[in-house]
């Protein structure tokens, strides 16, 4: 054991030297006023591109459940000039692809394409056509509207879904991240909702962008002041509210499959709080760490009760959940619900071991160069960053964050946020 | 909008190739070739028959190494369905020099990502570490290559996540059972009718020796080979590869028989019934698959087809059954080329509310006839190249899709050297080429119909019971 622990504590230190620092983050505003974060990387032709907006689900209007989601659709579908087909066989002719979506936060627009310039110009111009003079043409908007229900029905159909869904309802009640779409809400939305949704949100204060790829510092600020020229300088908005925590509560949800689904969580964590790399290293041991985690262990490991089980942490503007969850066989849902509750249970009163703290640090510092091995990977880094106002430094000082965590640390940063009297529990065809 | 007017016929009778995408693709292609040069593959087979491949790719200090069998579940026999698949969870169940558990533990104490798949070719094992940990894990790999434990009572748990693995990705997926019961009608003699995951009876009845005759037949160094993509030097990889893998002794292989599907007569049908909400309309059709890189024409073009009635949002399945006739609320086509055994053009969607599965069915057999009457238009056939040949770039982004890419043509018995012959023989389909397949292949008699008749959950999900404690 003594030549274990000691290979051990010689990694570490090794592993903290190897993490290099993170990519060079440079910053700065447009003249319309979004954030802007760029990374030059040459070694291939590429570029990447994401805008963000504060236009996530949690910024919806009451009543307006799944504005958010359809109003990101709509705006690549139909621009001043050009409709959706124009539109994409523009992209498809140069290469280009266009991707994003909505989370509780973020509304994200995503291109990728070659960096050629006469690749990039194409794909650029109608970037910037999609982020200036979108036009939500009235066919468009209902057969969007008829897909997104059709949709929403069939994932209200799925156990994964119901479950997830409750369980949101059940952390966050009538907090805007407890909000969801339905097909009542989706099916009273009118155009006119996607444009005022749009209108008020897709602004330049609200947006941030990330540029990483095969471009100078003097053609990312040219590129960016002129996707961001024509968007709306509108007011700066309002924050949104603290959630309260719920009571602890358990709900059940009848349902014909196979295997029961079962859901914990609470809300927990906000970006940017100094509680972040604490409860990032502890969750590692808890149920983060794949295999060598305690939930993998005891649920999958020794009793055979499941093929997925985790725990996890989603930092968002405000307090974003704590989240555990399984799926097992009907007839062992109880058990699988006691052994979860068990472990968690001893985890906040004792937190990791010594050699856990060891193995998180060790793969937490390790595995960073992985974070950012590739374009794409940085994309999502810097993206955040910039969303989020986090450091610049915060890729460059993630290593020495999470090497400093203590025992200590881990035990009083879960007793603040993780409080069972507080935890939901969400159980989708049990018995 | 588009519609399906007058002009789309014009649409479908160009025949000329406008000058943007000429010269377009003639750059990209000149682009492709020069990359080489940033991420340069070497090859090298030791004395027991194990081929190590070694893509260098310097942009950042990590390493993908992945260890390849060539044995999936179309070498599975009858009974025993699903064992290579639960081999490749054993893999992580110990060996004499390092216990149960231990393999993911070193691999994370790497400051590595590990995982491994099975497919009905192959079954693969991978490691992402920083590049210093190569080495450690080629040690690891070629430790279970040869040497596991399988312990009987870690088998009978292993056994029982995967019946919940199979609960959770199939038996409640209503659209994987569709496609379960799709292929398992399509081929009736051929073992692409078993799915990878196993039947969940044969799953109740492996027993341990069942593993360990999977183990012995197809876990060797001659059945394997080891991809590595990243930052080291090739000499230096081959020479860790044969410091590690070197000593392993290659095995007699068992015979592999070739269990070809006798002809279809006619058309086949099935539906399944689940909880769900929308309809689905899955169509298959047997097609061939690249054996000869150089000689084969069919394949490409098939390739080729599927990206112009599916491979963008602009492609033909979106612009005219989702938008124009607003038929499906979600509609695709798509082919793989390579594979050990035959192959399947898969055509599927959804009706939108008020139209039925038969109308999506007789809307995708349209788009199939316009293809077979009329071909397709120059600019759609080179708007699907150029996808393909930015998707080839985009690929280089990502150490592990270099990896796989790698791999997956491997385990099918193309070199990967022939890579770039891939792309110049897609570059190469004529819009004449795209016609023919279109009607040598989809006919009635090599199509099996699958329709999800989606049923009301029984009592409507809802709340049982909240309690606040």
């Amino acid at each position: 054991m003594t030549c274990c622990k000691l290979w051990i504590l010689l990694l570490v230190p090794l592993a903290t030297q190897v993490a290099t620092a993170g990519p060079r983050v440079e910053h700065w505003q447009t003249t319309a006023g979004a954030r802007v974060n760029f990374v030059e990387t040459r070694a291939l032709p590429i570029l990447d591109i994401q805008v963000d907006f504060a236009a996530g689900t949690a910024r919806e209007p009451d009543g307006r459940a799944g504005v958010a989601s359809l109003t990101r659709k709509l705006v690549e579908l139909g621009v001043a000039g050009m409709d959706e087909t124009q539109i994409a066989s523009r992209l498809a002719d140069v290469g280009a692809r266009l991707s994003g979506g909505v989370d509780q936060d973020r509304a994200s627009v995503v291109l990728r394409t070659l960096s050629m310039a006469d690749k990039r110009r194409p794909a650029l111009d109608m970037l910037r056509a999609i982020l200036a003079t979108p036009q939500f043409p009235a066919d468009v908007f209902a057969r969007e509207k008829a897909r997104a229900l059709a949709a929403l029905k069939e994932s209200l159909t799925k156990p994964a879904t119901l479950g997830s869904r409750s369980l949101w309802s059940a952390m966050y009640g009538s907090h805007p991240y407890g909000r969801q779409a339905t097909p009542e809400s989706v099916a009273a939305l009118e155009r006119a909702d996607v444009v005022a949704f749009h209108g008020q949100t897709y602004t330049a204060p609200r947006a941030t962008l990330a540029i990483v790829g095969d471009l100078s510092r003097a053609e990312a600020e040219a590129v960016a002041e002129e996707l961001t020229a024509a968007l709306p300088a509108a007011p700066g908005m309002a924050a949104i509210p603290v959630p309260q925590l719920p009571p602890a509560s358990e709900e059940r949800i009848a349902h014909p499959a196979a295997q029961a689904h079962l859901l914990l969580g609470l809300p927990a964590l906000r970006r940017g709080d100094p509680d972040f790399f604490p409860l990032l290293v502890g969750n590692y041991s808890l149920g983060g760490g794949g295999f060598v985690s305690r939930l993998v262990k005891a649920v999958r490991d020794q009793r055979g009760l499941a093929y997925s089980v985790y725990s996890y942490f989603q930092p968002l503007a405000q307090m974003g959940p704590f989240r555990i969850g399984l799926q097992t066989k009907k007839a062992q849902a109880q058990e699988a619900l006691e052994v979860t509750r068990e472990v968690l249970g001893r985890f906040l009163a004792q937190g990791p071991t010594e050699e856990e703290l060891l193995a998180a640090k060790q793969n937490l510092i390790g595995s960073f160069p992985l974070r950012l091995d590739s374009n794409s990977k940085i994309l999502g880094s810097v993206a955040l960053i910039g969303f989020y106002q986090l450091p610049l430094d915060y890729l460059d000082r993630y290593p020495e964050n999470v090497e400093k965590v203590t025992l200590d640390d881990i035990k009083a940063a879960f007793a603040r946020r993780v409080s069972p009297e507080h935890l939901v529990t969400v159980i989708v065809a049990g018995e | 909008m588009p519609t399906l007017s007058p002009d789309t016929t014009k649409f479908y009778q160009k025949r000329f190739m406008p000058m943007r995408q000429v010269r377009l693709i003639a750059l990209l292609l000149a682009l492709i070739t020069s990359l080489p040069a940033l991420a340069e593959t070497f090859e090298k087979q030791l004395p027991n028959g194990l081929r190590i491949i070694v893509r260098e790719d310097r942009r950042a200090p990590t390493v993908a190494h992945m260890v390849w069998y060539r044995a999936g579940s179309m070498d599975e026999t009858n009974g025993r369905t699903g064992i290579a698949h639960v081999l490749e969870h054993m893999m992580f169940k110990g060996t004499p020099g390092a216990g149960p558990g231990e393999f993911s533990r070193r691999v994370a104490a790497a400051g590595g990502r590990d995982n491994a798949f099975t497919s009905r070719d192959y079954t693969a094992y991978f490691q992402q570490v920083p590049k210093q940990k190569l080495a450690e894990m080629m040690q690891l790999e070629a430790d279970r290559m040869r040497h596991l434990t399988l312990d009987p009572g870690e088998f009978a748990q292993e056994v029982r996540v995967v019946m919940e693995e199979r609960r959770l990705r199939t038996e409640d997926q209503p659209r994987s059972l569709l496609f379960e019961q799709l292929t398992a009608t399509a081929f009736q003699t051929h073992p692409y009718r078993v799915p990878v995951i196993g039947w969940m009876n044969d799953l109740e009845n492996l027993a341990p020796e069942d593993a360990r005759h999977w183990y012995d037949s197809w876990y060797a160094p001659n059945n394997a080979y080891v991809v590595v993509v990243g930052d080291i030097d090739h000499q230096q990889a081959f020479a860790l590869a044969e410091e590690h893998y070197g000593p392993l002794q290659a095995r007699q292989l068992p015979a592999r028989k070739p269990q070809q599907e006798p002809p279809q007569v006619g058309v086949r049908r099935l539906t399944v019934k689940a909880p769900a909400e929308l309809p689905v309309v899955m169509m298959a059709y047997k097609v061939p698959v690249i054996r000869d890189v150089e000689q084969d024409i069919d394949p490409f073009a098939l390739q080729m087809l599927a990206a112009v009635l599916a491979g963008h949002d602009a492609a033909r399945f979106s612009k005219h059954l989702v938008r124009a006739q607003r038929l499906a609320v979600e509609a695709d086509a798509s082919y793989d080329p390579t594979a050990r055994g035959p192959g399947i053009f898969y055509l599927h969607g959804s009706p939108s509310a008020g139209k039925t599965r038969a109308e999506l069915e007789a809307g995708l057999r349209a788009e199939i006839d316009a293809v077979q009457q009329h071909g397709v238009a120059v600019d759609e056939l080179a708007r699907a190249k150029a996808q393909l040949i930015a998707g080839q770039i985009y690929k280089l982004d990502s150490m592990f899709a270099q990896a796989m890419e790698i791999g997956q043509l491997e385990a099918v018995g193309i070199s990967h050297t022939q890579n770039q012959r891939l792309i110049e023989k897609l570059q190469e389909v004529t819009v004449g080429q795209v016609q023919a397949v279109a009607s040598k292949y989809f006919r009635d008699e090599r199509l099996t119909v699958a329709e999800l008749d989606p049923q009301p959950l029984p009592q409507a999900a809802r709340a049982l019971s909240t309690t606040a404690h």
